[in-house]
C-alpha cells in the first residue's frame, strides 16, 4: 500500500532526480540547440521548456533510459512547433525549420549523433558566452548561467548584486549577442589566441569572485570556485591542445588545495605562510602539479613559451612543493616572478616579486622596491600595496610606519575579515 | 561537495589473485570514466585487485593480527571507486546510474568528510595547531 506521504515523498525524490539530471544535460542541450537555432536566448528558453516537459512526464513515466536524448528530443519538438508558428523573428525560419526537420527524421542513435557534437557545441558556447562585445561581468554571469547551470538567484548570491540586477545582465547579453549576429563557432587562427584568453580570464574571473571575495563579510564562497574549477576541467578536455587552459586548471587546482586552510573556525583569514600545510588538499595539489607538467610540455611544442597562467601555477606550485613555509624555493618565485613582469608587466606583479625578494634578501630590498610602487596609479587604492609595506616594515622595527601602513590598507579594503585582520596588526604595532 | 562512489562486484570476494574484467567491460567503463572527466566532476579512480592479493590488519585485543586474503567472512568486497566533486547528493546518485555496471555490481556512494563536518571540539584541536605553528614561526623572526 502506498500512502500519501510517501507518494509526496516520491514526486520530491523524482524532481530532485530531475534537477539532478539537468544540471548534468544542461549545457550541452543549450549547445546543441544553439546550433540549430543560432540563438542562445531562445536555446536557453527551449531548453527551459524541454525542463518543463520532465517535470510533468517523468513523475507520472518514470524516469527514462536516455535522459539526455529525450531532453533533447523534447526541446527540438518545441523548436519546431515554435518555427511552424512563426513565432521567431527576424531568422530565415523556413530554412531553420527544415533543417530541424531534417535532423528529426533521421534519428539512427541519437546518443551517438548527439556524442559526436556537443564537444564543439560545448567549447562554442563557452567562446560565445564569453565574447568580448560583452562586459567582463556579463562574460562571467552568462557563463555561469549557462554553462554552470547556476540559477540567477545563485548568481546574485555569489556576486553579492540584487537578483534583477542579475536577470537584466542576462537578458541584455543574450539581445547583444542576437542583435551583432554573434557566430555559433570556435575562433580560428589569431582571433583564436585573443578569444582564447577572454574565456580563460572569465573563468579566473569566477575563480577569484569565489576565492576571495572582494566585498562583505563573507570571505570566500566555495561554491564559485567549485564551478570555475570544473568549467576549466570541462575546457582542458575541449581544448586540450592549448598550454594556457592547462596552465589555468594548474593554477585553480593548486589554489583551491589551501580553500579549508585560509581561514580560522572563527572565520579569521590566514595568510599563505601561516596555514597548516597539512591541511593543503593533496589530491588537489597532485591534479594541479599533473595539470601544470602537461602546460609545460605543451608549450614548447607548440613554440610557444609559458603563458601567464602556467607562470602563475608554476608560482603556486613552489609553495605547494614546499613542506614548510621555510624550505619555500623564493629564488625560483623571484625568478617566475620576473618572467611573469616581462609577458604581462603589471604593478601587481612587482608587488609580488618585491614580496619574494624580501623573502629571499631581507625585508629592505622588498622595501625597496615597494617605495618606487607607491606613485603607481593602479595601486592607489590596492590595499595589499599598504599591508606588505606595513609587513616589512614592522620586521625592520620601524612599528610606527608599519602602524600607519596597516591602518591605511584597512581603510582600502572592502572585505570586512580582512578589515579587522589589519586593524589587529596595527594594534600590534601600537603595543 | 565530494563523494566517493564505490563499486562492489559480487563474487570479488572470492575471485582468485590476478583477476581482471574483460575487455569489453574495460571499454565500456572507460567510455563511463571519459562522461566523468568531459563533465569536469571526475577527481580520481583506481580499480583494485581482489582481496586474494591483499592483507588484513585486525586488532583484537588491541594488537594488531595480519590475515592474508581472501578473508571467509567477507560477503561485499570494494573493486575500485571513483572520487567525484558534484553539487549536491542527487547529482552523484545520477552519475552512478549512468555507469555501465553488470547486475552483479552494486555502486555505493558516500560524502566525504569536510573539516566543517566535525565537532566544534575536533575544528578547535586544527585551530589550536594552526596558532601553534604561526607562534613558533614569529618567534623565529
Amino acid at each position: 500500500m502506498i500512502d500519501a506521504v510517501s507518494v509526496g515523498m516520491m514526486a520530491t525524490d523524482t524532481h530532485r532526480a530531475i534537477e539532478a539530471v539537468f544540471r548534468i544535460e544542461q549545457a550541452k542541450l543549450i549547445a546543441g540547440l544553439t546550433r540549430m537555432v543560432r540563438d542562445v536566448g531562445v536555446a536557453e528558453e527551449l531548453a527551459q521548456d524541454a525542463l518543463v516537459a520532465a517535470l510533468e512526464q517523468w513523475p507520472k513515466s518514470g524516469m527514462p533510459e536516455k535522459p539526455g536524448a529525450w531532453l533533447m528530443a523534447a526541446a527540438k519538438h518545441r523548436a519546431i512547433d515554435l518555427f511552424r508558428r512563426n513565432k521567431l523573428a527576424g531568422r530565415k525560419h523556413a530554412e531553420l525549420g527544415y533543417e530541424l526537420e531534417i535532423e528529426q527524421e533521421t534519428p539512427p542513435d541519437l546518443d551517438e549523433a548527439l556524442d559526436d557534437h556537443v564537444g564543439d557545441d560545448l567549447l562554442r558556447l563557452i567562446f560565445i558566452s564569453c565574447h568580448p562585445i560583452l562586459s567582463p561581468a556579463a562574460r562571467a554571469t552568462l557563463t555561469l548561467r549557462l554553462l554552470g547551470g547556476l540559477t540567477t538567484e545563485e548568481i546574485a548570491r555569489a556576486f553579492l548584486v540584487p537578483e534583477p540586477t542579475i536577470q537584466q545582465r542576462i537578458v541584455r547579453a543574450k539581445r547583444a549577442l542576437s542583435e551583432s549576429r554573434v557566430p555559433f563557432e570556435v575562433p580560428r587562427g589569431e582571433e583564436l589566441a585573443a578569444r582564447l584568453s577572454s574565456v580563460l580570464s572569465v573563468i579566473y574571473l569566477i575563480f577569484n569572485e569565489g576565492y576571495s571575495a572582494t566585498a562583505g563579510d563573507d570571505w570566500m564562497r566555495p561554491q564559485l570556485c567549485e564551478e570555475a574549477l570544473r568549467l576549466g576541467r570541462i575546457l582542458a578536455e575541449l581544448a586540450h591542445e592549448e598550454p594556457e587552459v592547462h596552465g589555468l586548471v594548474a593554477l585553480m587546482e593548486i589554489q583551491a588545495s589551501r580553500l579549508e586552510t585560509r581561514t580560522s573556525p572563527s572565520g579569521e583569514p590566514i595568510l599563505l605562510l601561516d596555514q597548516n600545510r597539512a591541511r593543503w588538499d593533496q589530491l588537489l595539489i597532485r591534479r594541479g602539479l599533473a595539470a601544470l607538467e602537461r602546460a609545460d610540455t605543451l608549450a614548447p611544442e607548440s613554440g610557444r613559451a609559458s603563458g601567464p597562467y602556467a607562470l602563475q601555477a608554476a608560482i603556486a606550485a613552489c609553495h605547494a612543493r614546499a613542506r614548510t613555509a621555510e624550505e619555500t624555493d623564493w629564488a625560483r618565485i623571484v625568478g617566475l616572478y620576473g618572467s611573469l613582469g616581462e609577458i604581462a608587466p603589471s604593478p601587481i606583479v612587482e608587488l609580488n616579486r618585491a614580496v619574494a625578494l624580501a623573502m629571499l634578501f631581507g625585508p629592505e630590498a622588498g622595501l625597496e622596491i615597494i617605495d618606487g610602487l607607491t606613485a603607481e596609479p593602479m595601486l592607489k587604492t590596492y590595499h595589499l600595496l599598504p599591508s606588505v609595506r606595513g609587513d616589512l616594515l614592522k620586521k625592520l622595527g620601524r612599528l610606527g610606519e608599519a602602524r600607519a601602513e596597516f591602518e591605511r590598507a584597512a581603510g582600502l579594503t572592502r572585505n570586512e575579515r580582512e578589515r579587522k585582520l589589519l586593524l589587529d596588526r596595527a594594534a600590534i604595532c601600537a603595543d | 561537495m565530494r563523494f566517493m562512489m564505490l563499486m562492489i562486484p559480487k563474487g570479488y570476494e572470492k575471485a582468485a589473485p590476478g583477476t581482471v574484467p574483460d575487455a569489453k567491460a574495460v571499454k565500456a567503463m572507460m567510455k563511463y570514466n571519459e562522461a566523468l572527466q568531459k563533465a569536469g566532476v571526475l577527481l580520481t579512480l583506481d580499480g583494485l585487485h581482489p582481496p586474494s592479493m591483499g592483507a588484513r590488519v585486525s586488532f583484537a585485543g588491541g594488537k594488531p593480527k595480519v590475515t592474508d586474503g581472501p578473508f571467509a567472512e567477507a560477503k561485499e568486497v570494494i573493486g575500485g571507486y571513483w572520487m567525484i566533486e558534484v553539487k549536491s547528493r542527487d547529482e552523484a546518485i545520477e552519475w552512478a546510474k549512468r555507469c555501465p555496471a553488470s547486475e552483479h555490481e552494486v555502486i555505493e556512494i558516500r560524502p566525504v568528510q569536510e573539516m566543517s563536518d566535525f565537532p566544534p571540539d575536533v575544528q578547535k584541536a586544527a585551530e589550536g595547531f594552526e596558532a601553534m605553528q604561526k607562534a613558533a614561526r614569529e618567534g623565529r623572526q
